[in-house]
């Protein structure tokens, strides 16, 4: 099957070739971060997570997020998502593959990576998400193949890929779970050391992610000969907007707590993203944009009117998604940080080897995406019109 | 989880040596396992090296004269600690910190001035309880019997999670090629390499060969004073008997050992 990703039109092509360029960029960024060390990126003695441990938080969610295709389809018999579970399959096994390029590029002696094999520490939460990713890879990518495969030949799924998509939805939940313990439990770090972080990563998870499943489909709508129906979008698309509320909700029960309370190491950090601390600004115009645009996202998917016009669902769903990133791909991991457990401010920008490398980790998993959606559209075309 | 390797190694090579080297010729494999850890004969006498149930240190800073950094000179020296002359790739294993730094909870702004004024040594805590032991991912971090908080450069793969997990700031990573900024390398111990992550070792390296740490030997005024906190009579236990101390961020749970006099 995987010869039809060959198939595709001159956009496709230019897509891919873009594509193989910002990765080609980014991968020559890292030979330069494996020949000087981490020091080319932005991070420091103070603030020694950034950018990539960013993306990873954020693309767990992008993953995660499958499973709210997955369970009404096969729980509650919801027939509309039956076309697109299997594009949520896919983005989860593209965003997983992201995940894990992710931590690799974080690490500041990937050649002993296997050493959390070699040495596994129960103890230790990363082991424990290096686990849980790969199975729920691993489930993901069979799943959407045998589906796929059937579909083509247009035979029932066999009996016993059910309980596997069973399975992955608590596997799913579990995924963003663990990854929220990493922070969750570190006793020195306020920001992070709340019993809500697991419930407010799945919350923001389900909006994001669903969010970008409808922009793809639109996508796929106008340009790639697949309509996943207006129904299953209008589901998807009510989805984002219970998620959002509850993540926006979330949110605020944290600043709620933090300042309140008036326990100056809960509230430092909140005021250091929406405020500043100090005169240390850098996170400010970004938090702000963020919370204008999830407001704003919620009001315009909570309008039946403007949720069922295409062209506002689209710019609604890229408002979740970038005030989603900006909340969890930038603000989060790094606020942890500032101030530091000696109340040092030191601030976080990346660097330009940085951003490459990053864009490059991007544009694999895009590739990766672009690849997967390709052959399940040309798989879906030969049904349509044999 | 607790165990140390090289101590084993070392156990095992010099029991080994000790009971049957004289009659047998001892296998190349052996040898080849026994030299790394113990290249001073020193080293391979267990009856002179320091030991204790639970190592521990009281710091009295107010014996610490203005300006003087002799402990902080002579652990970085010691351990091959490279200064990068910069804040963002620093690595430190001791350094001073103001009082309301390193104590934020116990500090307010009628504090006696002399205190608030006071530069106090900080380093890692050696912690009873240590949080960077239960997140590392490959045990690279660990503890050993006598508690001190060790570091495996060679199995240490820069995750940094044991550095968003220690609640001290004590783990410095090395975000570059430590070797050229290394004023003048000290043979008698390791050199890292770019991308593993460092911190006090308590001296271990100068334990196991009957000497006391390097920053305790160095001090003139006695303001450090390490010893077994398991020992009723250890000097330490008896200073902290008399004297008012403090830990850092107790209520965390951690267990620090590093005993602050105040
Ligand atoms: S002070 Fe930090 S590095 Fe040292 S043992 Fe405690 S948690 Fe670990
Ligand atoms: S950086 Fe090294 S010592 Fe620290 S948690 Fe990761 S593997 Fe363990």
């Amino acid at each position: 099957m995987l010869e039809k990703s060959l198939k595709g039109s001159r956009g496709y092509w230019i897509w891919i070739i873009f594509l193989l360029i910002v990765a080609a960029i980014g991968f020559f960024f890292y030979l330069r971060q494996l020949d000087y060390g981490l020091g080319v990126t932005g991070m420091s003695r103070d603030v020694s997570w950034g950018l990539y441990i960013a993306q990873f938080t954020f693309l767990v969610g992008i993953a995660a997020s499958a499973v709210m295709l997955v369970l009404p389809y096969y729980l509650h018999d919801y027939k509309a998502f039956g076309k697109i579970t299997v594009l949520g399959e896919f983005l989860a096994v593209a965003a997983v593959i992201m995940c894990v390029l992710f931590v690799f590029v974080d690490l500041g002696q990937p050649s002993r990576v296997m050493n959390v094999l070699l040495h596994p520490s129960p103890t230790s939460i990363l082991f424990w998400d290096m686990i849980v990713l790969s199975g729920y890879l691993l489930i993901n990518i069979f799943t959407g193949w045998v589906i796929l495969t059937c579909n083509r030949k247009e035979v029932p799924p066999p009996g016993w890929v059910k309980p596997l998509i069973y399975l992955s939805i608590p596997w799913a939940i579990s995924i963003h779970t663990v990854t929220a313990f990493i922070y969750a439990g570190l006793p020195g770090r306020s920001f992070w050391l709340t019993a809500i972080m697991a419930p407010r990563f799945l919350a923001s998870a389900f909006a994001s992610g669903p969010a970008l499943l409808i922009i793809f489909c639109l996508i796929l709508k106008r340009y790639g000969r697949f309509d996943a129906g207006e129904k299953a979008i209008q589901a998807l698309s009510k989805i984002v907007a219970y998620a959002l509320a509850t993540s926006i909700f979330f949110v605020l029960v944290e600043l709620f707590t933090a300042f309140y309370s008036q326990i100056p190491e809960q509230a430092q950090h909140f005021l250091y993203l929406f405020t500043g601390l100090e005169g240390h600004t850098k996170l400010v115009p970004w938090m702000w944009t963020s919370a204008v645009l999830a407001f704003a996202a919620l009001g315009m998917l909570i309008i039946p009117p403007i949720r069922r016009n295409d062209g506002w669902l689209a710019v609604a769903c890229v408002f979740v998604f970038v005030s989603l990133w900006i909340e969890k791909g930038l603000g989060l991991v790094v606020t942890g940080f500032i101030p530091s457990p000696l109340e040092t401010i030191t601030e976080y920008v990346p660097t330009g080897a940085e951003i490459a490398i990053t864009l490059g980790v991007w544009a694999i998993g895009f590739m990766i995406l672009t690849i997967l959606y390709r052959i399940f559209i040309t798989v879906h075309d030969e049904k349509e019109n044999p | 989880m607790t165990t140390n390797r090289r101590e084993f190694l070392k156990i095992a090579g010099v029991s080994t040596l000790s009971l049957i080297a004289p009659a047998i010729v001892c296998p190349a494999w052996a040898k080849d396992k026994i030299i790394p850890v113990s290249n001073s004969p020193e080293a391979l006498s267990p009856s002179k090296a320091l030991t204790a149930k639970r190592w521990a240190m009281a710091i009295d800073a107010s014996k610490c004269p203005a300006d003087c950094v002799d402990c902080i000179a002579a652990c970085h020296a010691t351990h091959n600690v490279p200064g990068f002359g910069n804040p963002k790739d620093e690595v430190k294993w001791i350094w001073q910190e103001k009082f309301a730094a390193a104590f934020p909870n116990e500090s307010h702004a009628y504090l006696r001035e002399s205190l608030q004024k006071q530069q106090l040594p900080v380093l890692c805590n050696h912690c009873a309880n240590p949080p960077c032991v239960r997140v590392c991912p490959t045990k690279a971090t660990f503890q050993r019997h006598d508690g001190i908080v060790m570091m495996d450069y060679h199995r240490c793969i820069g995750c940094r999670l044991c550095m968003a997990a220690c609640p001290y700031g004590a783990r410095s990573m090395n975000y570059r090629d430590p070797r050229p900024f290394i004023a003048r390398i000290n043979p008698d111990y390791p050199t890292r390499t770019k991308g593993v992550v460092e911190k006090c070792n308590f001296c271990q390296e100068r334990l196991a060969k009957g000497l006391g740490p390097a920053c305790v030997v160095a001090c003139k005024e006695k303001a450090l004073v390490f010893g077994d906190m398991e020992n009723p009579q250890s000097e330490i236990r008896l200073l902290l008997e008399k004297r008012f101390n403090l830990l850092r961020r107790a209520s965390l749970g951690t267990k620090p050992q590093i005993y602050y006099i105040l």
